[in-house]
């Protein structure tokens, strides 16, 4: 892909995350979607970064902080929106909601609110695309929290004693809910530790889905050559509150001058301004951002219109 | 027919569905090291080599996750555990993940995992390896809890869990391997979901799970030498539990007492007597009664470990309580010591 095309499409994704985003505060209040949201503002150059990497039919996971990713691998808006609003035409009928929304169908195959939790089911499933030697990459999303759970250890330790294909994507906000890192971690550099393991390591600092996709391509090809799992750590700044639409600098645990170093650096305004000095016109941006507007739009209006799953629905699929 | 031991049926099971399944795969501490989960993984390295049976690090939880990963995309792994007191580190996966990964899916994944575990009394086990924990299992929705008496049950049970589209959580009584009894040479499958009659009586009706029931079945002798004779119910798959020979046997015998390899409080044992109490209540002669382990952690000491689990001699006790009869003479019986190992029958 060129550099102009591709830069649009990061774009769309940046864009798709950031407004779906917006979208879910303007109506939360409303309280008809019913299900508790960890948004991804500020998160989108490496959901929209790494996605654009991978092929469609590589598989990602990841944890409650999932609408990034899940827009990034996916592009649809529909199922979302009604799964939040748990109507029946949710991707998972509304018995997933926020949290652990996902479509296999789509290569999106889990989330889990437990954070590391997700990560064992990523590094088995790399383990069958192996078993089957059919190319699939897998890419694990999970925040700096999850560093701190065993199961990220036993996953790392076990893709890299067995040479797993498979991305760990550590979106690193600095925070497992109100914690700092420096209240939780007994050591410097998560990148300096994991690089001691059999295990391409990747570090940055970056709001620019073009560089996240660039570092994830040469990781791929990386792993390509040497067959050994890659770890990317990138930091990113969480807008806003753990959970919920809120901005939450008054409760004092972090600053709000923190907040304004990175907002200088906004993704979505960031890759606007890149495509503003490569080219495009200011009309073309509004053509492409007022189409995935009008997606938006529908989606939250079928969604509202939608039925509820019917009662019936609360006993099936507990077995197969 | 063939009479051969527990583990060698469970061995068998494991060999015969990998023949015929090239998706199915064995993995654990342990597995293929000289041991062989007490000789029941023989042969499987050997025979399928290192890609379809592998020991892992001592990483419970996340291999559980990475069975599921395997599971949702096609393969079917069966994981073992070589005592269940280290499943118990894989709590986070089996009941967050495991269980109910087909139902948020909304029905779109399925997970043919099986995860067979060693349970209950060894030699001087302790506290750490001697538990049997179905009772917990079996309280999650979602997942499916096995456990097999006889060796003919455990090939067909574990054939059938291998291809069940449901995790299998398949537990093993570590004195059931030394059992001998009538295996076909077949892949015979028998269904998850139904309980069994291993010995057919009148009087009374003692549900039993897994090693209980060879306990039962002693006892079940003894007290035929006195006249009584005693039902003795296997309810084989203990979650989803059918309870269609259980609340027969019942009202046909008008006596339960149920015993369970298990602690007792919020247990297997408490929902047979539930449900005995709600749909037998009018042909119940006497109230359920329950026998379990102690409500102790498991000590390590003999004659503690004696008391705290329960053998052939307590369910004679709660038979003649039951019934009120005189205490039988039983010093001329010779009951179960693991020393001697098991000699049958079945």
């Amino acid at each position: 892909m060129k550099r102009k095309e591709l830069n649009v499409e990061l774009y769309k994704k940046v864009y798709l995350i950031r407004k779906t985003e917006e979208k879910i505060r303007e109506h939360y209040m409303e309280d008809e979607m019913k299900t508790p949201v960890h948004l991804s503002i500020g998160e989108e150059a490496i959901a929209a970064g790494v996605c654009m990497a991978l092929n469609v039919e590589d598989q990602i996971f990841g944890t409650y902080r999932n609408h990034g990713i899940y827009l990034a691998k996916t592009g649809e808006t529909d199922r979302f929106f009604a799964e939040l609003y748990g109507k029946q035409t949710g991707v998972a009928k509304g018995k997933a909601g926020s949290m652990h929304i996902s479509a296999s169908e789509l290569n999106f195959l889990g989330a889990s609110a437990v954070v590391a939790t997700i990560i064992p089911v990523a590094m088995g499933t790399s383990f069958v695309n192996k078993w089957k030697n059919n190319g699939k990459l897998v890419a694990v999303f999970f925040g700096d929290g999850a560093l701190d759970e065993g199961a990220f250890w036993e996953s790392l330790n076990f893709a890299c004693l067995k040479e797993l294909p498979i991305i760990f994507v550590c979106e690193d906000n600095g925070l497992a809910i109100h914690s700092p890192t420096s209240d939780r971690q007994g050591y410097r550099s998560i990148s300096d530790i994991v690089s001691k393991f059999e295990c391409n390591v990747f570090r940055e600092e970056t709001t620019d889905p073009e560089v996240i996709y660039r570092i994830t391509c040469n990781a791929i090809q990386l792993q390509k050559n040497n067959h050994k799992p890659c770890f990317l750590h990138f930091k990113y700044y969480r807008y806003l509150e753990h959970v919920g639409i809120n901005q939450d600098f008054k409760f004092g645990y972090r600053s709000e001058d923190e907040f304004k170093r990175w907002y200088k650096m906004d993704p979505v305004t960031l890759q606007r301004k890149k495509l503003l000095e490569n080219a495009h016109s200011e009309k073309e941006l509004q053509e492409i951002e007022s189409e995935i507007d009008k997606q938006i739009d529908n989606s939250v209006k079928s969604a509202q219109k939608a039925p509820f799953p019917d009662e019936s629905e609360l006993f099936k699929d507990v077995y197969a | 027919m063939r009479r051969i031991s527990y583990r060698e049926a469970l061995n068998e099971a494991m060999m015969q569905e990998m023949e015929r399944d090239p998706n199915v795969f064995v993995y654990g501490l342990d597995v293929s090291d000289h041991k062989r989960i007490f000789g029941s993984t023989v042969g499987l390295v050997e025979k399928f080599g290192a890609e379809r049976c592998f020991g892992t690090p001592l990483s419970e939880d996340a291999m559980t996750g990475f069975g599921l990963g395997a599971a949702i995309n096609g393969l079917r792994p069966i994981h073992i555990h070589i005592r269940v007191d280290f499943m118990i580190l894989a709590m986070n996966q089996i009941v967050n993940m495991v269980s109910s990964c087909r139902y948020t899916s909304a029905g779109k994944l399925k997970v043919p995992l099986v995860i067979r575990a060693v349970i209950g009394r060894g030699w001087g086990q302790g506290f750490q390896h001697s538990k049997s924990m179905h009772s917990v299992f079996a309280h999650i929705p979602g997942l499916k809890v096995v456990l097999p008496t006889t060796p003919r049950d455990v090939k067909g049970l574990l054939i059938s869990a291998i291809r069940d589209d449901n995790p299998v959580i398949f537990m093993e009584h570590r004195w059931l391997y030394d059992t001998i009894g009538e295996v076909p040479e077949d892949p015979e499958a028998i269904p998850l979901g139904e309980s069994n009659i291993l010995r057919s009586g009148n009087d009374i009706t003692v549900v039993a799970t897994s090693w209980l029931n060879v306990e039962a079945l002693k006892a079940a002798e003894v007290m035929q030498k006195h006249g009584i004779s005693v039902e003795v119910v296997d309810p084989r798959t203990i979650s989803p539990l059918n309870d269609k020979l259980i609340l027969e046997s019942v009202k046909k015998t008008g006596h339960c007492i149920v015993a369970d390899d298990d602690w007792l409080n919020c247990g297997f044992s408490a929902e047979v007597a539930a449900r005995v109490s709600e749909f037998c209540f009018k042909d119940l002669k006497s109230p359920v009664s329950r026998i379990g382990f102690a409500a102790t952690p498991c000590p390590t000491t003999r004659p503690l470990e004696n008391k705290f689990y329960p053998n052939a001699i307590d369910i004679i006790k709660s038979i003649e309580s039951k019934l009120e009869l005189q205490p039988l003479d039983l010093s001329n019986e010779e009951f179960y010591s693991y020393e001697n190992k098991f000699r049958g029958p079945f």
